[in-house]
């Protein structure tokens, strides 16, 4: 299927291109890499009036290590990170998903900014962003605002950007010392999204403290559920049985794949195995 | 903003100009409106990779980027790798091991192995499938296309070190 | 006549090598010549709009809109197209009692499936075009939808055809030996199972498509078209749109995979030719990724409750089942729907001496896709009940599977001999095949393996398959039926002036390197360099007349015509040779290009210089003597209603328990396609086969909702093999000639597909034995095998 008709921009400054969104009344949408978008155009999901692209932004565009951490601008593309220096010692649990993301030449034009402002369920960037604390930078009609990770995804797709705000950058905070990381997903098929996965930070192993763990691909969005992070902090994460059971917090959805009741199986997998591979 | 718009850019070396309704995605572009054709189309939604293009010496889907986006990038299809030989060892195993059947993947695997070898990867079977493992073939059953890969792989490391 | 040793021994026989393709180059360097690659003047795209219920009666469209919609060139409805093309039907004489109702291109009263088209728009552009099928307005009234085919028999199920008393389409029932006592003897062992087969497609990565262009001038058609049997589609072409047959061309340049999914007749390809002739001018239709998904033929969709009875010694005593198969609103045209459940009759234990034989299949009508011939035709169904059910067998006796195949399998020096369904059997090699299988997959080491993971819990399993492929079909497969399919096929060669060939063949390419053994086998045959052989097929204008490549034919058939032209075209240049050279016909060969002295290959004449001679100084030959530079052959099976390949396979998997996730770790395959002409192609052919097979075993099912949507029309929903999960597949050769023609090759392209997910499936529920648990399933999702790996 091909693409429906809308109208192209292609500002070159933030404030033009939040005038853009604003004058469009919701029926302008921001273009990206475009690698999420593009096949929701080409299958007619998506007919906006006009696509804002981004690309020419210098707002948006930025990848450095601040004394609070890695800012990534929103038009970072996944495989500039990739290649970011020392990216493995920085952000180590960035460093173990990328390569899970989709595929290379995904990877090549898709952004961090268009995944987290898409926020699919079962993408990895939003739970990676919920594991480390992240804090998501906006600009809009009313200025620029940040909202931490645990405030901005509010269901399926829904986020806290409004639609005529734009992600400006995210701030993945420092690591600290003795901070470990832990990272796994169930997928069929290398570079799919995930059935389940999760993405851990701690602030110590044996014990376990200060969990962030983000689901991803369990539900309406990436999440975090906060009983099982308390019940498994100050454990050695060997036992995770009890925890388990706070998974019913998550409301588990099904698809073609697999059903929610296999998925909740899974989450619990996959959380094992990541603690498992923390641990040795 | 506009429904068409005008576009510059430089494929497989040639500058070319040309206006393209803003919708039309770049490996329709390419095919259709420039005819280089051996860029294929599978699915348009990015997932099997028939469409891989480099641009700006990067691998990309060339059905998921409009081609008003390649305004003012340097793009190189198929028929520029082999025109300016860069295919051409890859060419020689392809053919070795038959790496290809009814040949419609084969532009796209091109690509993708080219940016594989290009960044140095290593001669190791699993790393180059889970490399190729976003460029669909109904045909081969990817053994082949790994080994071709891996000859290429092998032969460069042995004319370097011949050379050195 | 030459015999089959000196063709096939001659120092520069190219039979047998893995000579590289030579299309290859082109291929390579992005030159090849898809469908969608033409770009004809005046060409106009067309667009459907299509069928958004399962079933639903259309009480009007309204198409004013679409029609003023920017670029438009015209619209056509079901009712305003059917004035200009007539319906189909798709039975065929020889499957007594198959049923079906007349198909529209587009659909006219009433839509069938989701997916099915009702409207094309004809625009400049594909994009207008769709533009356009935005602004239908159709009055269409949902009707409740027949999707599972268990119930589609029951009383208070809709019937989908008013003309029928009931949804059915067929049904056959093969009935051998006394299959109840065999199973009530003493000390015979009987499982049972259920066994469940998805839905799947063949997903080519090149879509169906085609460009068909009318000239008034000359009454023409042309069809560039995608796919495997162009005689046929020249012949449906002329008769829905009345032209004559001379007047319909079909052309088939590079087809980018097929399957059997482009050798059918689909609605939106003919109403494209319907509106090239309404428009006077060019129209392309390329199906998209979704139409793909709801539009090409799907397969397998069956149900089969099956037993197998097993004496305490392991001897088979009979199998006796039930299939149940939805096809889909129609019987697909021309070649039907109802040929998968007959191959499953026809197939299941073939490879097996057993006495007594049961099996019934029916075929019915739902509101889903229309279901058809895919590769390795009903296939996976039979090899999986009679493989799967002989493991699970020799499970409950305590006996290892390869022995128990050992005990059962043809012998090897048995033939030629029936099958128990009542197929005639000959040059088959089960026991070899076996045996060599178990030697390269160092069975034991496996077993060994197998014990030594169990302690530490992982699971691994090994799984076989004994396996037979039907290829090399005769006219008792459609043609006696009444289809317009040629059984034989046809091969040309021409020597040119120059001194090459020219050769060209009914058979055609869609990747299996059909005009490279064309090539090897002339070349080798005739005696020239391969180099100097140019290659023509698929185009019904000049090729001669034949069938096509399906049912594995093309080496089999069209290697076999190219052989006997080759050789006959030999004969005729040696006559000119021995008048030319005074030299006694019989003391002369052809070798390298040259007319040499048999025996010592002392060269006499190029043959550039013998063409030229005849074609520019024919002043210079005796004036009887009127040679002829060229000659034709055609060929067909004849004593055998098909000739069978058979062969032996193995996979090793490991399960996760704890998620259900299969890994295939290797494949092996051994295969007996008779004479092999290019080892490189077949190896590649059974792996790519292998593959397929994986897919249908472990990933691919088109999902439906209770109301008939097909729920996962996309390739990131419906998933395929991908390169990073395939194993590695270890291919060996046993090689029987068929006697049934001199070249001795016998089909190799579906074994592969066929075979592999029977041997998953085994190697899986080895897996699985410790846990006393099995799976019946197809595809064996991760979600499946956690369900049975926690079921009580
Ligand atoms: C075959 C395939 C496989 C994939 N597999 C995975 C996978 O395994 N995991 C995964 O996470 N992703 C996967 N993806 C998606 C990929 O990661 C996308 O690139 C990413 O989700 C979106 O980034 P983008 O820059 O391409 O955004 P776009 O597609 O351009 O935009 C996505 C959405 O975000 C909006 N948007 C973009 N930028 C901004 C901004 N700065 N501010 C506000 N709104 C904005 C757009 O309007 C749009 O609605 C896959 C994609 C494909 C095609
Ligand atoms: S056509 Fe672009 S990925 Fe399939
Ligand atoms: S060769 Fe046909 S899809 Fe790869």
């Amino acid at each position: 299927m091909k693409a429906p008709d809308f109208d192209y921009a292609r500002p070159s400054s933030l404030q033009e291109a939040l005038a853009l969104l604003a004058a469009g009344e919701g029926g302008a949408q921001p273009l990206a890499g475009g690698q999420s978008l593009m096949p929701m155009l080409n299958f007619r999901i998506s007919t906006p009036e006009m696509l804002v692209d981004l690309s020419g932004l210098p707002e948006l565009r930025g990848l450095e290590q601040t004394p609070q951490g890695l800012r990534i601008g929103a038009m970072t593309r996944y495989c500039e990170l990739e290649a970011f220096p020392d990216l493995a010692k920085i952000q180590p649990l960035v460093a173990a998903a990328l390569p899970h993301i989709a595929h290379d030449a995904i990877r090549n034009r898709g952004t961090i900014g268009g995944s987290v402002a898409l926020a699919d369920p079962a993408a990895e960037m939003p739970a990676i962003l919920l594991a480390l604390g992240a804090v998501i930078s906006l600009d809009g009609p009313n200025g620029p605002r940040d909202v931490a990770a645990d405030d901005y995804f509010l269901g399926y797709y829904e986020t806290a950007c409004e639609p005529d705000e734009l992600i400006t950058s995210i701030l993945l905070p420092k690591i600290e010392p003795g901070d470990s990381f832990g990272f796994h997903e169930l997928v069929q098929r290398h570079g799919d999204y995930a059935m389940a996965g999760v993405a851990i930070r701690s602030s110590g192993i044996a014990p376990l403290a200060g969990l962030r763990i983000g689901f991803f691909g369990v539900a309406d969005r990436a999440l975090r559920v906060t009983a099982l992070e308390d019940a498994l902090n100050g454990t050695d994460g060997t036992d995770i049985a009890g925890a388990l059971s706070h998974l019913s917090e998550i409301d588990f959805q099904g698809d073609t794949k697999i059903t929610a009741e296999t998925r909740a199986h899974y989450a619990g997998v996959a959380l094992k195995r990541a603690l498992k591979e923390m641990l040795t | 903003m506009s429904k068409t718009a005008n576009i510059t850019l430089k494929i497989n070396g040639e500058d070319i100009t040309a206006t393209v309704p803003v919708r039309l995605n770049l490996v329709d572009f390419l095919r259709h409106d420039v005819g280089l054709t051996g860029s294929h189309v599978g699915c348009e939604h990015g997932v099997c990779g028939a469409c891989t293009v480099e641009v700006n010496g990067d691998a990309v889907r060339g059905c998921l980027m409009l081609a008003v986006q390649a305004d003012g990038t340097e793009v190189t299809t198929v028929e520029g790798l082999s025109d300016s030989g860069r295919s051409a060892a890859l060419i020689r195993s392809f053919t070795a091991r038959n790496a290809l059947q009814c040949g419609f993947c084969t532009p796209g695997m091109l690509a993708s192995a080219l940016s594989y070898i290009d960044a140095g990867g290593a001669a190791d079977k699993a790393a180059i499938r889970e490399h190729i493992s976003g460029n669909y073939c109904r045909c081969t059953g990817y053994q082949s296309i790994v080994e071709a890969i891996c000859d290429v792989i092998t032969e460069n490391a042995t004319t370097e070190e011949a050379g050195a | 006549m030459t015999g089959p040793a000196m063709i096939f021994d001659k120092p520069n026989s190219y039979i047998g090598q893995p000579t590289p393709r030579a299309d290859a180059a082109r291929l390579l360097a992005g030159r090849g010549r898809f469908v969608d690659d033409l770009q004809l003047p005046r060409m106009v795209h067309a667009a459907f709009y299509r069928s958004p219920y399962a079933h639903a009666k259309i009480n009007g469209i309204d198409v004013t809109e679409a029609r003023a919609a920017p670029g438009v060139v015209a619209v056509y409805t079901g009712a305003e197209l059917s004035k200009h093309v007539t319906p189909y039907v798709g039975v065929l004489s020889h499957l007594a009692g198959l049923r079906s109702a007349p198909q529209h291109p587009l659909a006219v009263d009433a839509a069938r499936w989701q997916g099915e088209p009702l409207v094309m728009v004809i625009a400049q552009t594909r994009a207008q075009a769709e533009d356009a099928c935005e602004l239908i307005d159709p009055d269409l009234e949902e009707l409740p939808a027949v999707v599972d085919s268990e119930t589609a028999l029951d009383a208070e199920t809709p019937v989908l055809h008013s003309e029928f008393d009931s949804n059915l389409a067929w049904e056959r029932t093969v009935d051998v030996g006394d299959i109840d006592s065999a199973f009530a003897a003493p000390g015979v062992t009987v499982v049972e199972r259920q066994f469940r087969f998805g839905r799947h497609t063949g997903v080519t990565l090149e879509s169906r498509g085609t460009v068909c262009d009318y000239d008034p001038s000359e009454e023409q058609l042309t069809v560039y078209y995608s796919g495997q049997a162009p005689h046929m589609m020249q012949v449906i072409y002329s008769k829905h749109l009345g032209i004559a047959e001379e007047n319909v061309r079909v052309i088939s340049n590079d087809v980018g995979g097929s399957f059997g999914i482009k050798i059918h007749t689909y609605g939106d390809e003919i109403a494209a030719g319907v509106a090239a002739k309404l428009l006077n001018r060019p129209v392309k239709f390329i199906a998209d990724r979704l139409e793909s998904f709801m539009t090409d033929i799907h397969a397998r969709d069956h149900v089969v409750t099956a037993k197998m009875g097993i004496s305490e010694q392991g001897t088979i005593v009979g199998i006796d089942f039930d299939d149940l198969t939805g096809i889909g609103p129609f019987s697909m045209y021309p070649r039907t729907s109802a040929i998968e459940c007959n191959q499953v009759l026809n197939l299941t234990g073939a490879p097996y001496a057993m006495e007594n034989y049961r099996a019934k299949g029916r075929v019915v009508f739902q509101n889903k896709t229309l279901m058809c011939q895919y590769r390795a035709v009903g296939h996976p169904i039979a090899m999986a009940i009679a493989d799967c059910l002989l493991e699970d067998c020799a499970r409950s006796i305590g006996m290892d599977p390869v022995d128990v195949r050992r005990k059962n399998l043809m012998a090897d020096d048995s033939y030629p001999r029936n099958s128990t369904s009542g197929m005639k059997l000959d040059d088959l090699s089960h026991q070899k095949a076996l045996e060599k299988l178990t030697e390269i997959m160092d069975y034991k080491g496996l077993r060994d393996d197998q014990e030594a993971k169990r302690k530490a819990g992982v699971y691994r399993g090994i799984g076989f398959v004994s396996m037979v492929e039907v290829t090399n079909p005769s006219p008792m497969f459609y043609g006696i039926g009444g289809a317009p399919i040629a059984s034989q096929d046809g091969a040309t060669v021409r020597l040119d002036a120059g001194g090459a060939l020219h050769i060209s063949s009914s058979i055609t390419e869609q990747g299996q390197g059909t005009n490279a053994i064309l090539g090897q086998i002339a070349a080798g045959v005739f005696g020239v360099d391969i180099e100097r052989v140019k290659v023509s097929t698929g185009d019904t204008k000049t090729v001669p007349y034949g069938g096509g490549t399906w049912a594995s034919r093309g080496a089999g058939i069209g290697g076999e015509a190219m052989l006997q032209a080759a050789h006959a075209l030999k004969e005729q240049v040696l006559e000119v040779a021995g008048v030319l050279l005074q030299t006694p016909v019989e003391a002369l060969d052809i070798k390298n290009g040259c007319v040499v002295d048999a025996g010592t290959d002392n060269e006499r004449m190029p043959l550039a210089d013998l063409a030229r001679t005849v074609y520019y100084r024919g002043n210079e030959l005796p004036s009887d003597l009127k040679p002829e530079l060229i000659a034709t052959r055609h060929y067909r099976v004849s004593d055998f209603p098909f000739v069978f390949t058979n062969g032996a396979m193995a996979a090793h998997v490991e399960v996760d328990i704890e998620t259900g996730f299969v890994k295939v770790l290797h494949f092996w395959a051994v295969e007996d396609c008779g004479r092999v002409i290019n080892p490189m192609l077949v190896d590649e052919q059974v792996r790519g086969g292998v593959v397929q097979g994986i897919g249908g075993a472990l990933y691919e099912e088109c999902l439906y909702s209770p109301e008939g949507q097909l729920m996962n029309a996309t390739m990131a929903d419906y998933i395929v093999p991908m390169a990073a999960e395939m194993p590695e597949i270890t291919v060996a050769h046993i090689e029987t000639p068929t006697k049934t023609s001199v070249l001795g090759a016998k089909g190799a392209g579906e074994a592969g597909t066929g075979g592999a997910p029977a041997a998953i499936m085994n190697a899986v529920n080895d897996a699985l034995s410790p846990l006393g648990k099995s799976i019946w399933q197809m595809p064996m999702t991760p979600e499946r095998v956690l369900q049975v790996i926690n079921r009580n």
